[in-house]
């Protein structure tokens, strides 16, 4: 039995091959397996997802299935769960047991999914490694001393490792996409607007953006198709009707113009990423995809304008966690400002006090004017330099990370370098565009990624051109050798 | 403080007015907006600021924001945009208050304000615009801790910043007043001070007469009456100027008002003043307004106080002083107009017994026109039985007390206690004749020449009526019969 993908598990379940109960008990079994080794979940919820499997199997046997009834799958912790834990990957949540199901969390139940555990993350979403988690790194399934890539590392990783077929993760920086490359997995990141925000803990609340993480670019299709739409609680999600994601896999690649993003292609990038970036695009030529260069000369300007506006953003976002209401509270505060400040310092660890006080500084009186003012402005620039080429290109391409996955405590020392792990993806944040990463190859025995970006609500031309890839191609079946055995 | 002192210093006076809106839910969430309720139970998930939730803006305060700005005359703001104000605060959940900084909703209007002598002063008000409120800290009944109730938390508020037009306690408390009648006309806002539906914060300086440029002024808070802000202003301009005559300087601080000890005391100054780090709000879009939308408001927006003033005068022949008194809220304006339904012929009367007796009574009891004891069709009633000459205006008074204090109606209460008056002229005839014959010394002497008689036997007269007779046709018969 080697069913992996999600597509290929619900034909299992449709002809009764085995039961949700049976594929839960299995994955139960994988993630627990696994989790001494990757520390990829921070809860692994056993008993709330057998009693979903039994649900899951009676709409299964009642005929009211959808296509991902009965499937396990794994959540990102920065989603709210009803009565889960739900920690954000920070002490300051270590307590927090939501009292309420995330959109995305709402919608994937309703659709009959059922949850076996939380993702690993990065604290709060800021990282590129998942080292900066409460819980502890995540490790690389492909190599154990190296990082999966963050924010979304646990997601990345346990789908990776096949603890699941699929994982939520987030996208704020490229915190679905990074993971994605370093880990050999398909990753999307849907349209600023596309997916609801309701329920997932905000990080910078103009770039964050649901996603998720899957085998195959037609299981991603398979899942956006129910994350996404309107919300009537998220005011910044689109009332725009939602595609028929899955129909849209099929469209021939002919005359599809892709652009090649001239300024990610020099200085920085591996040759090692590089070439299998490379060879995927002449792959996308054979399916008859046409070739274009494209030029976007403010992107380069991305990393900085990101570590403007995603800090200030956060800065503002993290003040509820005050030690007040829920999360963290330092033992018997003296007055309130010490109930703030211990509560706090305890609480938050070194990455995200950073990003808070980098983003109370651009936003404070005297210097609001030269960085948040300025960023806003060079995002606009960006938004309109994306705009402008897809006026001549369908979907743009670029690799998702300069390097394969770097070593655990590697980078740690030195947050630019980091930073500058998100070159090549924080562009579609900052524009608001989708954006999938799918794997193209290996260098050193590690997988490479390569990203496509698409305009705004593009995700059927990306999904489609990825499936086509991935009809031809098998980067997206290798599984590390350590997880290689199938389950159920 | 010595009115020479005060006479060579000017005032000068900004308020902000904060006016919670009327709806029924948040501003940002769906949990009701009633007052009194037990602490935080209605506070949702939004409202505590719980981890991934999300403000979704009530519409029906946007349309109460822009009636604001139509019955200003103000420019409603076509994109206005919401902003994040940070601080840390026990009953501000999110650390952050939302509320709109650079684009407010309502920008640059006025409102043409009567003083109490009678001139109008216009007052610009510079902008208007929605912002939650906070919850509230609650420091008694908990020994050593503060408790937060977090139901007010959410509760949509329009903030309205006057220009520095005011120039005394008594012009400030004027203004405030027209804010608070236009904001009930506009059914925008209950009113309520006590309550807090209805508050401000007063900016006040002073200045040498004929100064160009504005004094050092301080912010004053916890202003929920009108008095409060005339005698807090008060106090603080006596303040401002002593330190000034004395040679010192105003620091520019907030600045406490305490009703209870009557003063004003600082509560942070300039340098200790939060830097709000305001940005725009990322999880609310810009709220953007077409015509359509601004002028359906407009043809719904009901008559305001100064059109309402103005076909008051024109209509029922009142002064514009009346006229604005009586259309000071809407329920009494409503209440007049039903008198007049009454008495269409004597609308000075109607207009005199509202702001009279009727207003005196409602004051004793400490009541509102909704709660008034007598509606508008039995005071209606009691005016038309002085028209058709049943009664005179004295009697009515006292017809009036027994009405008020029963509720019945002004016939039933004439009717029973006899008092109707006596308009056949021979039944008083009759009683006139016989005080005379009672009293011929009295005749003898009024026809010599003391006319000052003639008041006794008015007095006679009516005392033999039990006060029932028509005073005017007692004095007719009554001059009839005297005269030889």
């Amino acid at each position: 039995m080697t069913a992996r993908t999600l597509a290929q598990l619900a034909a299992g379940l449709a002809a009764r091959k085995y039961s949700s109960a049976e594929l839960t008990q299995a994955a139960l079994a994988r993630v627990q397996g696994a989790q001494p080794r990757l520390n990829a979940l921070i809860s692994i919820t056993a008993e709330s997802a057998q009693a979903a499997a039994a649900v899951a199997d009676e709409r299964l046997a009642a005929g009211k299935a959808g296509p991902l009834t009965g499937i396990p799958m794994i959540h990102k912790d920065i989603f709210c769960t009803a009565g889960v834990l739900t920690t954000c990957g920070s002490r300051m949540l270590s307590n927090f047991v939501s009292p309420y199901d995330a959109t995305v969390v709402a919608r994937l139940k309703q659709a009959g999914m059922v949850m076996v555990g939380k993702a690993n993350m990065d604290e709060f979403a800021m990282g590129s490694s998942n080292e900066t988690s409460f819980y502890g790194p995540v490790k690389n399934p492909w190599d154990e001393t190296r990082v999966p890539g963050g924010s979304s590392g646990g997601s990345a990783a346990a789908v990776a490792a096949r603890l699941a077929s699929l994982a939520t993760a987030t996208d704020t920086g490229g915190s679905i996409r990074q993971p994605a490359a370093l880990c050999g997995v398909t990753g999307l990141k849907p349209t600023y607007g596309r997916v609801s925000r309701y329920g997932m803990i905000a990080f910078a609340s103009s770039l964050d953006q649901a996603g998720v993480i899957t085998v195959s670019a037609e299981d991603a299709a398979l899942t956006l198709q129910a994350m996404a739409g309107f919300d009537p609680r998220d005011s910044t999600s689109v009332d725009a009707p939602v595609p028929d994601y899955r129909a849209a896999l099929d469209a021939p690649l002919t005359g599809m113009k892709i652009g090649i993003l001239k300024e990610f292609f020099g200085e920085g990038l591996a040759s090692e990423v590089e070439r299998p970036v490379r060879e995927a695009l002449a792959t996308l030529v054979k399916l008859g995809a046409v070739v274009k260069e494209v030029s976007l000369p403010s992107l380069p300007l991305s990393v900085p304008t990101y570590y403007v506006v995603a800090p200030a953003e956060c800065s503002s976002n993290l003040a509820r966690f005050d030690g007040v209401r829920y999360g963290h509270r330092c033992a018997e505060p003296r007055d309130l400002r010490d109930l703030y400040t211990r509560s706090r310092a305890e609480g938050f660890g070194a990455e995200v006090k950073r990003r808070i006080m980098t983003g109370t500084y651009v936003l404070s009186a005297g210097y609001y004017d030269a960085y948040a003012i300025k960023a806003q402005k060079v995002r606009a620039v960006i938004t309109d330099e994306f705009r402008r080429a897809f006026q001549d290109v369908d979907l743009l391409l670029a690799p998702t990370a300069p390097t394969v996955a770097f070593g655990l405590g590697d980078k740690t020392s030195d947050p630019i370098t980091m930073y500058l792990n998100d070159i090549y993806t924080i562009g579609a944040n900052l524009a608001g565009l989708p954006a999938l990463s799918m794997p193209c190859g290996f260098a050193g025995g590690l997988p490479v990624g390569v990203q496509l970006i698409g305009p705004h609500f593009g995700e059927a031309k990306l999904l489609g051109a990825a499936h086509r890839y991935q009809q031809v191609t098998d980067w997206h079946l290798k599984t590390p050798a350590g997880f290689a055995e199938a389950f159920a | 403080m010595s009115g020479a002192e005060q006479g060579s210093w000017e005032t000068v006076i900004g308020l902000e007015i904060h006016a919670q809106l009327a709806t029924k839910s948040k501003i940002f969430s769906g949990s009701p907006t009633a007052y009194g309720a037990e602490p935080n139970t209605q506070a949702d998930l939004v409202d505590l600021g719980y981890p991934g939730v999300l403000p979704v803006l009530n519409a029906e305060a946007v349309r109460m924001a822009v009636k604001f700005g139509l019955a200003i005359d103000a420019q409603v703001t076509r994109r206005s945009v919401f902003a994040r104000k940070n601080y840390f605060y026990p009953d501000l959940p999110k650390g952050y208050q939302i509320s709109q900084y650079e684009l407010p909703i309502v920008a640059k209007g006025f409102l043409d304000v009567m003083q109490e002598d009678g001139t109008v002063r216009r007052v610009g008000i510079t902008r208007a615009h929605l912002e939650e409120d906070a919850g509230k800290s609650v420091h008694e009944g908990h020994a050593g801790v503060s408790a937060i109730d977090l139901n007010r938390a959410g509760t949509p508020l329009i903030e309205i910043v006057s220009e520095p037009d005011m120039r005394s306690a008594k012009e400030a408390v004027a203004y405030m007043k027209k804010v608070h009648t236009l904001v009930r006309y506009l059914g925008i806002c209950d009113g309520n001070m006590q309550e807090g539906s209805f508050r401000c914060d007063a900016n006040v300086s002073v200045r040498r007469k004929g100064a160009d440029k504005l004094g050092t002024r301080a912010e004053l808070k916890n202003l929920n009456s009108f008095r409060f802000v005339e005698k807090a202003i008060n106090h603080e301009v006596e303040r401002q100027i002593e330190i000034l005559e004395n040679g010192g300087k105003v620091v520019q601080e907030t600045r406490l008002y305490d009703s209870d000890k009557d003063e004003t005391r600082s509560m942070r100054s300039k340098e200790e003043a939060n830097d709000y780090r305001y940005f725009p709000d990322p999880d609310l879009l810009p709220v953007v307004l077409d015509e359509v939308f601004i002028e359906g408001l407009r043809a719904r927006l009901p008559e305001l106080p100064d059109q309402k003033a103005a076909r008051f005068q024109q209509q029922h022949g009142l002064t514009a002083y009346d006229a604005q008194l009586l259309t000071a809220s809407r329920e009494m304006a409503a209440f007049y107009e039903d008198v007049v339904a009454a008495v269409p012929t004597d609308a000075k009367l109607a207009a005199n017994w509202v702001m009279g007796d009727y207003s005196a009574f409602l004051n004793r009891d400490g009541l509102e026109v909704a709660q008034s004891r007598l509606t508008a069709a039995q005071l209606g009633g009691l005016l038309a039985r002085i028209v058709d000459d049943t009664i005179s205006g004295k009697m009515a008074k006292e017809v009036f007390e027994v009405m008020w204090a029963d509720g019945s109606d002004a016939d039933a209460v004439i009717e029973a206690r006899g008092l109707k008056q006596i308009t056949d002229s021979g039944a008083i005839e009759k009683v006139i004749d016989e005080v005379i014959a009672a009293n011929p010394k009295q005749l003898a002497d009024y026809r010599s020449g003391k006319d000052k008689l003639f008041g006794f036997f008015v007095g006679q007269t009516m005392k033999a009526t039990g006060g029932k007779a028509n005073p005017a046709l007692l004095n007719d018969l009554l001059k009839k019969k005297l005269t030889p």
